[in-house]
Order: structure tokens, then C-alpha cells, then sequence
């Protein structure tokens, strides 16, 4: 799976969350939990939705490393090539 | 036989629109059994009967229009009860001016209402011997259509308004009128929000106006040392997977149940001048919606369930919020309302109670704060949680303690 493509399951994931954000809209660099409003619930949705399409597990401790896009997306696609 | 009423599902709802029945008439149903689904301002909820008995005639259709909590939507006939004579359904329009809060609703009671007894609170059953009422003509529009004392006040005016005119006599004592809309604003609003919205915060205006209005309030706060807690759930969630891993806010909920069984006092209503704290533990938990607004089901049992029931209870439940779904019960069991803001970055809640619960508890985000102890000055993940309460049910003593306590249940999640 390559970034692209990760990055399209990251958005869907956003999407199923917040409907009615426009996550591709938002600046590489913009803090994700605060422009779309997610709090820890929907944040650990969030990353069970990630889990599933991508086979990812974050560890609690990993949290932190996961705030704008650009980290989310990165940190997917280097435990994704670990993987293969 | 006995009135099915449209349930009043909290103390901000006034009306529902009628969305569809589950039963037809000739259906058995049993106490519990989710028989109709209503619009309310807060969404579709799934309402229950609470007697067993036979659907005898479904009074209402479903539709758009709004009806008034109190509204007869059908009749049950009791197990073994001869099928009666037709009832006419009190008719929803009135004409009583609305000058008055909606009267303090009864929680939901669920025992089972027998045929011929009519639901009675003990100071409208003493009022209306005062003024010579009959309760049997008295529309109760309490929770399920119990009479409260504006109940009776409203028939005794009607009583006297039918003496003065020797007019026919009118159907006593109707349900509470719809609210009138307030008059609008002379500056320019902002556009429009989509009715759904304006319903709920007119619903959450009603209720924390009546809190506010109503409910001497006071406040007490500590600061929760959480290095323990969450040092705790990180070692308990680095051996769950994702799926399984429990929220923080679940171990809040668990500990603040635990607190309750030590201080009673907190968890439960006051009603009609008096105070009746609940022994079931059902924390309202205040869920926000993405389209705005706030709903605050209640997790029934807290105190029973495990963390991870808790959890699971907790999908369920935000599931259920966001779907449509909700339960009538859940609506309205409350007995005290525990609110979170610490995703939002807020550092101390200060709550305004939901009627007629006697409390509310809140927390804050979890922020690195000095510590000192023994002696010695640390860095430690600090909490805030406070306590809203009704001063006319509890002392600040009585909420001082709850807090020690709950900060204590803090210290020892393992235990929870």
C-alpha cells in the first residue's frame, strides 16, 4: 500500500467520524483532533477504524505522535512497510 | 385499563411528535417492552410501557404533530380486565397560558401502575383534599401521568372558573401547554440553524433555566493527583488490543459510582419539596453532539459493571446517541449527571444540575501540575474534578466528603 493510498484510508476514517469535515481540506500542519473536534472516544475509533483497514496498533504510549496529518500519515505508512 | 401518556423524557422536554408504533392493538406487551417511537427535540427515542397488560386502542397516529408530554397515546388494558368503554383521548390544544416551568417531573417509576389507581404525589393528594378536588378528574401530566400539585392547582382553577359561568363543563385539567415561542430578538441573528437544533437548545434552555432558577447550587472542587490512575491504565491498555483498550473516562465514571454508594445523598432527585436519593446508581453521562447540543443518557447499574462492561456500555450507549435509539428509560433515569470536558482542554467544570437530580460531577483535562507532598515539590498529572450540588438535598460537608472519597477510589483503580 503506498502513501496515497494510505492516506485515502485515513480520510475515510476521518470522514466516518466527522461527517461533515473535509479532512483533505485541512493544512499538513494543523493539529487533527482540534480542527475536527475529536475527543478521546472518537479519537480511539478512530484509530480502530486505521487498525482494521491497515492492520496497525498504536500503542497508548503513541499517542502523542499522532497529531497533524502529516505525523498521522507517516507514522501509518512506516509501521505499514514494517509490516510488508 | 390504564393510559399509555406520552412520557415526559427529561426535565427539558415538553413534547415529541408521535414517529411510529411497534405494537397494533390485541398485542400483549410487558413491562419494559419498547411499544412506540417518538421524535423528541433530542432525537427518535424508543419508549417503553411499564405494566404488562393488552394494547386496547392506539389513540394517536403517527405524524409531524407535536404532542404534549402527558398526551394519551393509548390504552393498555391490565392482564384479565374486561375490555371497557372507548375513552376519548384529552384533546392537546389548550388554553392555559404557560406562565409557569413545566411542574418538577417524577423520575421514572417503574412499578407497574394497577388498573384504578391513579398516580398521586403525596403533596398534590394533600392539596387536593384542601380545595376539594376529585383526583380521579385530574389529567396528571407528571411522569407517567402522575398528579402533581400544578396538576391539581390547574383543576381547582377550573373547578372555580366552571362554578363562576354555568358553562358546560370543560375537560379538567389539561396537559401543559406547548411553550410559546419566545419573541424574537430585534438585532439581526445569524443565519438560521436547522429546526432540529433550535429545538434542542430551546430544550436546554428550558432545563438549565428551571436548574438555575430553581436549584441553590454549590460548588466545591479538589485536585485529583492521577499518576497513579494512569499510570494503571497504560500498563492495562499496553495489554489490551485496540478494540479492547478502556478510556480514562471510564475509570472516572466507575469511581465516581463508587463514591455514591458511600454518599448516598448525592445520587438521586429532589421532587416536590423533599428529597429521594435513588439506591441504583444510573450516571447520566453528557455526550456532546457534532451538530451541536448535548444529550446525557443514562449507563444504568455503574456501580455493578466491571470497567470493561462499563466500556462496552459506553460504545453502546454513544452508538446509540448518534444513531437514534435511545431508550425512554434511558432518558430519564438519571440520578446524577457526571460531565467531561477534559478533551477540550478545560481545566475545571462548573455544572448546572439537571432536574430534579441533586447533582452533577465534573471533570477537567488531566494537566501536569506542581505537586507537593511529604515535603517534597513534584511534577504530577493533576485532575480537577467538582461537584455541583442542590443545597436544598445535601451540605458542603456531605459533598466534601464525596470528593475526598472519589479522589481516594483514584488512588486505587486496580480495585475498581
Amino acid at each position: 500500500m503506498n502513501e496515497v493510498q494510505i492516506k485515502e484510508v485515513i480520510f475515510k476514517a476521518l470522514k466516518r467520524i466527522a461527517p461533515e469535515a473535509d479532512p483533505e481540506g485541512l493544512p499538513p500542519g494543523k493539529n487533527v483532533r482540534e480542527a475536527l473536534d475529536i475527543d478521546s472516544y472518537d479519537f480511539l475509533m478512530f484509530l480502530v477504524g486505521l487498525n482494521e483497514e491497515l492492520g496497525v496498533d498504536v500503542p497508548e504510549a503513541d499517542y502523542g505522535k499522532l497529531i497533524t496529518m502529516d505525523d498521522i500519515v507517516g507514522y501509518m505508512s512506516a509501521r505499514v512497510a514494517d509490516k510488508a | 385499563m390504564s393510559e399509555f401518556t406520552m412520557p415526559s423524557l427529561g426535565a427539558d422536554m415538553e413534547s415529541a411528535a408521535l414517529v411510529a408504533w411497534r405494537v397494533k392493538p390485541g398485542d400483549q406487551v410487558k413491562r419494559g417492552d419498547v411499544i412506540a417511537e417518538v421524535e423528541t427535540d433530542k432525537g427518535v427515542i424508543e419508549i417503553e410501557v411499564f405494566e404488562d397488560g393488552v394494547v386496547d386502542q392506539l389513540l394517536v397516529q403517527p405524524g409531524h404533530d407535536r404532542l404534549p408530554v402527558g398526551a394519551v397515546l393509548a390504552m393498555i388494558r391490565s392482564n384479565g380486565a374486561p375490555a371497557p368503554p372507548k375513552v376519548e383521548p384529552v384533546p392537546a390544544a389548550v388554553e392555559k397560558k404557560p406562565e409557569d416551568a413545566p411542574p418538577v417531573e417524577a423520575p421514572a417509576q417503574p412499578a407497574p401502575v394497577s388498573e384504578k389507581r391513579i398516580r398521586v404525589s403525596p403533596l398534590a393528594r394533600k392539596l387536593a383534599a384542601e380545595l376539594g378536588v376529585d383526583l380521579s378528574t385530574v389529567q396528571g401530566t407528571g411522569a407517567h401521568g402522575a398528579v402533581e400539585r400544578a396538576d391539581v392547582e390547574r383543576a381547582a382553577e377550573a373547578k372555580k372558573a366552571a362554578e363562576k359561568a354555568p358553562a358546560p363543563p370543560v375537560a379538567v385539567a389539561a396537559p401543559p401547554a406547548p411553550p410559546v415561542p419566545a419573541a424574537a430578538p430585534t438585532t439581526a441573528p445569524l443565519p438560521a440553524k436547522p429546526d432540529s437544533q433550535a429545538a434542542m437548545r430551546r430544550a436546554i434552555a428550558a432545563a438549565m433555566a428551571r436548574s438555575n432558577r430553581e436549584i441553590p447550587h454549590y460548588y466545591l472542587q479538589t485536585r485529583i493527583d492521577m499518576s497513579r490512575a494512569l499510570k494503571w491504565l497504560e500498563e492495562e491498555n499496553l495489554k489490551r488490543p485496540l478494540k479492547q483498550r478502556l478510556l480514562l473516562a471510564v475509570v472516572l465514571l466507575k469511581a465516581v459510582a463508587r463514591a455514591l454508594i458511600e454518599v448516598p445523598e448525592l445520587n438521586g432527585y429532589w421532587v416536590n419539596d423533599h428529597h429521594e436519593p435513588q439506591e441504583a446508581i444510573h450516571i447520566g453521562f453528557a455526550i456532546s453532539l457534532r451538530q451541536g447540543g448535548l444529550i446525557a443518557p443514562a449507563i444504568h447499574n455503574v456501580d455493578l459493571l466491571s470497567l470493561d462492561e462499563l466500556m462496552e456500555a459506553m460504545h453502546d450507549l454513544i452508538a446509540r446517541t448518534r444513531s437514534g435509539g435511545l431508550r425512554g428509560s434511558e432518558m430519564t433515569d438519571g440520578t446524577i449527571t457526571v460531565t467531561n470536558l477534559g478533551d477540550m482542554g478545560v481545566e475545571t467544570v462548573y455544572g448546572v444540575i439537571y432536574p430534579p437530580q441533586v447533582a452533577l460531577v465534573g471533570f477537567g483535562k488531566v494537566v501536569e501540575q506542581p505537586w507537593a507532598e511529604n515535603g517534597m515539590l513534584g511534577i504530577r498529572p493533576v485532575l480537577t474534578a467538582t461537584l455541583a450540588a442542590d443545597h436544598r438535598a445535601t451540605d458542603g460537608r456531605r459533598g466534601g466528603q464525596f470528593l475526598d472519597i472519589l479522589a481516594r477510589n483514584l488512588q486505587e483503580v486496580e480495585k475498581l
